[in-house]
């Protein structure tokens, strides 16, 4: 929607910021379709895509059946026929119904038919906890979708990111998991371009430069890392990396850091086992080995189900979790 | 307040030609040409013979796991060529080759397909379809997006998909067939009932008496046809494609037919499925009652069977000496073709052919005194 006097004057929301970038497309490229539950007349149940049906109307917005995998199937299908569709997933917990047409066949396409048939789509899927919300609406899964191959996975957490990524994502050729850190949808406002921009997919964001310790983060818990980061010494200086983009990983901004820092520490919401911190770590051993101060730290979610959301801030990394790991890995 | 029927319905058979090539002349007229008919009929010798030959390079080596067509090539045929080539778009399952090939897809890139090779789905540029679907039923949601992009664009066209009796327990044949109806696109869902599921058999698949009847839950056009009857198979399919091409939304088409062969070349369904049941299938084989059509109408004799199955013989030699002379695809394709452009990662791992990282690059593992290049 256009920008109203409160977001001219405060800036612009998580969810603002991706409505901005849906309504922007839409109106450049009348392919972009939204599909999904509840994102018509209803602008969608997190907002974010209110008042598009209003001006691109019913058959571009489009308030479908409720059933993921006819969802995510038929978005599919769209793509292949030509359009450039935009599913929505109203929770990360309601991938599973979809997961056979994501990673089976979205993600497959291309390269079972050697090129001939593509599916250029962007996923949006709100993602993470937080929230207070009922069960199987607070998880993080993102590395089981970095872990197929086919499919790209972003997770910008401000405004400017997600405005960007978005545009990126919706060009992009191949299709894309865009989750939407709902903790931060509305925690956060930011003065962003009105124009269109894109950030590329697969750079990181040095979000504070540092030389001691290198914290790498994405999603909501960059803003606890950045709660962290306030409580620290003051002779410490950190780097904060937001990976901003789970896969492809930027491999490059991580090893430079960790080269000049020797220490680092991984934070995300999701379980630590098998997590994306998994691989980072691999990732650090395997470019930095003899560069390294101290063990690389993961801080994440633990590795249970999701509780319902009375113990949920117990479960996510905190930035008292986060600071304690990063003062460990310094004395090491 | 009494109580009142607030719906109702029944489903239609159609049979045009039975089991002796008779034709019922009144429903016959508007379908096809004899001189259609003979084409087709050709073309079916063909496809039979290509299935034969399939198989036996599966069991020669030369080729991997093949599921035979063998008995529903009428089905295949007559709706694939009730859809216009080059216009709507097919989304197969991969039991009806004949109908992809009517559409233009080369006929070796089947055999390169079961022989393991990717290219065999790499579908030609102006050829409409999807390649073969091998998980069961998950292919009938991309065709019903399909016909949504084509009513976007509001082009005249029509997507056609195919699956057998089996597909119509899963989720998504149920999430297609509801979005399809709510959303009205054009899209045809043609059923190849052909009475197994690898070793299940229909009454233990559904308790339905019958497929068609599915759809009246989405309240889609729908009809059970012999699907053994060229004839039936074309009428029932050309009227659903008009329909959808005229805006009438998607309909549903029933065709009865049977799995003459094993369920793939990895199967014996002798362990499942009586003899006496396939053996009264048989005589229902629609190349027979072609066969019989045609002698009737004096287009046909036994010399130009012979003649046709000879033609066949050479011609099919031909496409599987096209799939065998294809050399074997590099393995920098898996690479080049997971994404359109390749990630860093992916580059390294295709350059160096290995995921270790050791003695791959001499910045790795820190060695290096300037990590400069990655």
């Amino acid at each position: 929607m256009p920008r109203t006097d409160m977001m001219k004057e405060k800036g612009l929301t998580l969810v603002d910021a991706i409505n901005e970038a849906l309504y922007q497309e839409m109106e450049r490229d009348e392919r972009v379709v939204c599909l999904g539950e509840d994102v018509g007349l209803n602008g969608g149940v997190f907002r974010v895509t209110d008042g598009l049906q209003k001006r691109f109307g019913a058959d571009r917005v489009v308030d479908t059946p409720l059933a993921e995998s006819g969802i995510m199937g038929t978005a599919i299908g769209l793509a292949m026929g030509g359009m450039r569709p935009i599913p929505e997933i109203q929770f990360e917990g309601f991938l599973g119904p979809a997961y056979d047409q994501l990673t089976n066949h979205a993600a497959r396409y291309r390269t079972r038919s050697r090129g001939a048939i593509t599916v250029p789509m962007t996923v949006r899927v709100p993602v993470g906890g937080g929230i207070h919300a009922p069960e199987l609406h607070s998880d993080s899964p993102e590395s089981i979708y970095a872990h197929t191959p086919g499919l790209k996975v972003v997770m910008p957490c401000t405004p400017y990111d997600a405005k960007g990524l978005l545009l990126s994502a919706i060009r992009d050729p191949d299709p894309i998991v865009f989750f939407e850190p709902k903790r931060v949808y509305r925690s956060y406002r930011e003065q962003i371009p009105e124009e269109e921009y894109t950030i590329p997919i697969g750079q990181a964001k040095v979000v504070s430069e540092g030389t001691d310790i290198t914290v790498v983060s994405w999603g909501a818990s960059v803003f606890e890392c950045l709660a962290a980061l306030d409580k620290l010494p003051e002779d410490v200086s950190a780097e904060l990396i937001d990976l901003r983009t789970i896969y492809p990983i930027d491999q490059d901004t991580i090893i430079q850091s960790v080269l000049k820092t020797g220490r680092c520490v991984i934070v995300h919401e999701a379980p630590k086992t098998c997590g994306m911190g998994a691989e980072l770590s691999a990732i650090i051993q395997e470019h930095c080995f003899l560069h390294l101060k101290a063990p690389v730290q993961r801080v994440a979610g633990f590795d249970t189900v999701m509780p319902y959301y009375k113990l949920e801030l117990e479960y996510l990394p905190n930035a008292e979790r986060i600071g304690e790991a990063i003062v460990q890995t310094l004395s090491y | 307040m009494p109580s009142r029927t607030v719906y109702s319905a029944s489903v239609e058979y159609l049979q045009i030609m039975d089991e002796e090539g008779h034709v019922d002349a009144k429903l016959a007229k508007d379908t096809l040409s004899d001189e259609e008919i003979l084409k087709l009929y050709q073309f079916m010798v063909d496809c039979r013979q290509l299935d034969e030959i399939a198989f036996k390079l599966q069991r020669s080596g030369r080729m991997g796991t093949y599921p035979q067509n063998k008995g529903q090539e009428a089905a295949a045929i007559g709706s694939g060529y009730a859809a216009k080539k080059g216009v709507d778009f097919l989304v197969p399952c991969y039991r009806e080759n004949a109908a992809l090939f009517l559409h233009g897809l080369p006929m070796h890139y089947i055999l390169l397909h079961w022989m393991g090779d990717e290219r065999g789905n790499q579908i030609p540029e102006g050829v409409n379809m999807t390649p073969l679907s091998i998980p069961i039923g998950t292919q009938m949601l991309h065709a019903t997006g399909i016909a949504w992009a084509f009513k976007l664009k509001k082009e005249p066209r029509v997507a056609i998909t195919y699956f057998g009796d089996g597909a119509t327990s899963e989720g998504d044949f149920h999430e297609a067939m509801n979005f399809a109806s709510t959303l009205q696109v054009p899209c045809v869902f043609f059923c190849q009932n052909n009475q197994w599921a690898i070793s299940v058999p229909r009454d233990q698949q559904m308790n339905s008496a019958t497929v068609a009847q599915k759809a009246l839950a989405y309240d889609m056009p729908t009809i059970q046809v012999d699907g053994n009857d060229l004839l039936a198979v074309h009428k029932a399919s050309k009227d659903a494609i008009e329909r959808a091409r005229q805006g009438g939304g998607p309909s549903f088409i029933e065709a009865v037919t049977y799995r003459l062969a094993d369920h793939t070349t990895a199967d014996d369904a002798r362990r499942y499925r009586d003899t006496k049941e396939v053996d009264a299938w048989i005589g229902k084989d629609p190349m027979i009652r072609l066969r019989k059509y045609l002698e009737r109408k004096n287009l046909w004799s036994d010399e130009k069977q012979k003649a046709a199955e000879e033609k066949a013989k050479v011609f099919v030699a031909d496409v599987v000496k096209a799939a065998e002379t294809i050399e074997k695809p590099l393995i920098s394709d898996i690479f080049d073709y997971t994404y359109a452009e390749i990630p860093e990662e992916l580059e390294r791992q295709k350059r160096t052919m290995r995921t270790s990282s050791l003695g791959q690059d001499p910045t790795q593992a820190g060695l290096a005194a300037e990590p400069s290049t990655y």
